[in-house]
């Protein structure tokens, strides 16, 4: 089981780099850009017997660290 | 004073805050690996500055989970003072010993620079030998030293009294502060017993006349003082 985990910046929380992020996309000419928020990706494969037991798992991955709850929402993606 | 200086892998500041610690103590302080279970007997242990497991994931995040971490709890609960300095700041918060969480600098710059700061309340072990209200200067050194909380979590620190150490609004040279960014100023903090202190400027920087000055020599001493 692979599990695609997206974790992204609570709303409120200020995101320095997705705001640089935008100032250089206006630099380019995008200027139809509003705003920038950057997350991160973590791919994790792991051993699971079902599909619940795969996202329960993964569920608690992020809870213990691959986010942090305070600052970070996550989404669990499951791939086969 | 019996101290621990717990050492991560990529702890840089483990041995200036020995030497800091020898100093103002007479004893040297324990040197604890991480990977370590047991702890031992100690009045303060502190979590160095420094890059652990080179700052991957988000800084402090991976030590949060080393295998020490437990014992800190424990004996956190027990009474010890844990002192975590900049990174051992961020591994407080990641452990969720202390509120909140310290992001990126707003500038997204890595700051290497003396700062001032005011010191809010000499009534913790950390700060007793100071005057409430005193500006002092220490230096910082960190790309993640932006506190944030929500905004319960910091009224409630707020009305607490758990803010300890704040940027100063201008500086003594007429320089803005708050170098990175952090909610209301903050610097340092206590967490609700008062016991465990978080702080992004280097108190250990700053505690020998030759070397950076000695405004951060008293946080030391102060945890002497609250000892006997």
């Amino acid at each position: 089981m692979k599990a695609r985990i997206i974790v992204t910046l609570k709303d409120g929380v200020l995101d320095p780099q997705g705001r640089a992020i935008a100032r250089a996309l206006h630099a380019l000419g995008f200027k139809s850009v509003e705003e920038v928020r950057q997350g991160k990706l973590i791919e994790v494969n792991f051993g699971a017997e079902s599909e619940a037991a795969a996202r329960k798992e993964a569920n608690a991955m992020c809870e213990k660290l691959l986010a942090n709850p305070i600052v970070e929402n996550y989404r669990v993606e499951l791939l086969p | 004073m019996r101290s621990t200086v717990v050492v991560f892998p990529g702890s840089n500041c483990d041995r200036d805050v020995a030497v800091a610690l020898e100093d103002v103590t007479g004893a040297k302080p324990a040197m604890v690996w991480h990977g370590e279970t047991e702890l031992p007997a100690a009045d303060l242990i502190v979590l160095p500055g420094g890059f652990s497991y080179g700052d991957y994931l988000r800084s402090g995040a991976m030590a949060a989970h080393s295998p020490i971490m437990r014992a800190v709890s424990e004996q956190a609960r027990r009474g010890v003072a844990v002192l975590g300095i900049c990174n051992g700041f961020q591994i407080l918060t990641e452990a969720g010993l202390l509120p909140g969480a310290l992001m990126r600098n707003s500038s997204l710059h890595y700051i290497c620079r003396d700062v001032d700061l005011r010191v809010e309340r000499s009534d913790t072990p950390f700060t007793n030998a100071y005057i409430p209200g005193e500006a002092v200067t220490m230096p910082i050194a960190h790309k993640d030293g932006a506190y944030f909380a929500d905004e319960a979590t910091l009224e409630r620190i707020e009305a607490e009294g758990q803010v300890v150490f704040r940027y100063l609004p201008r500086e003594k040279n007429g320089r803005e502060s708050n170098p990175n960014g952090s909610c209301r100023d903050i610097a340092g903090l206590v967490d609700a017993t008062g016991r465990i202190m978080g702080l992004m400027p280097h108190p250990e920087r700053a505690a020998d006349a030759a070397v950076g000055g000695i405004d951060g020599r008293r946080v030391f001493e102060s945890l002497t003082r609250w000892l006997h």
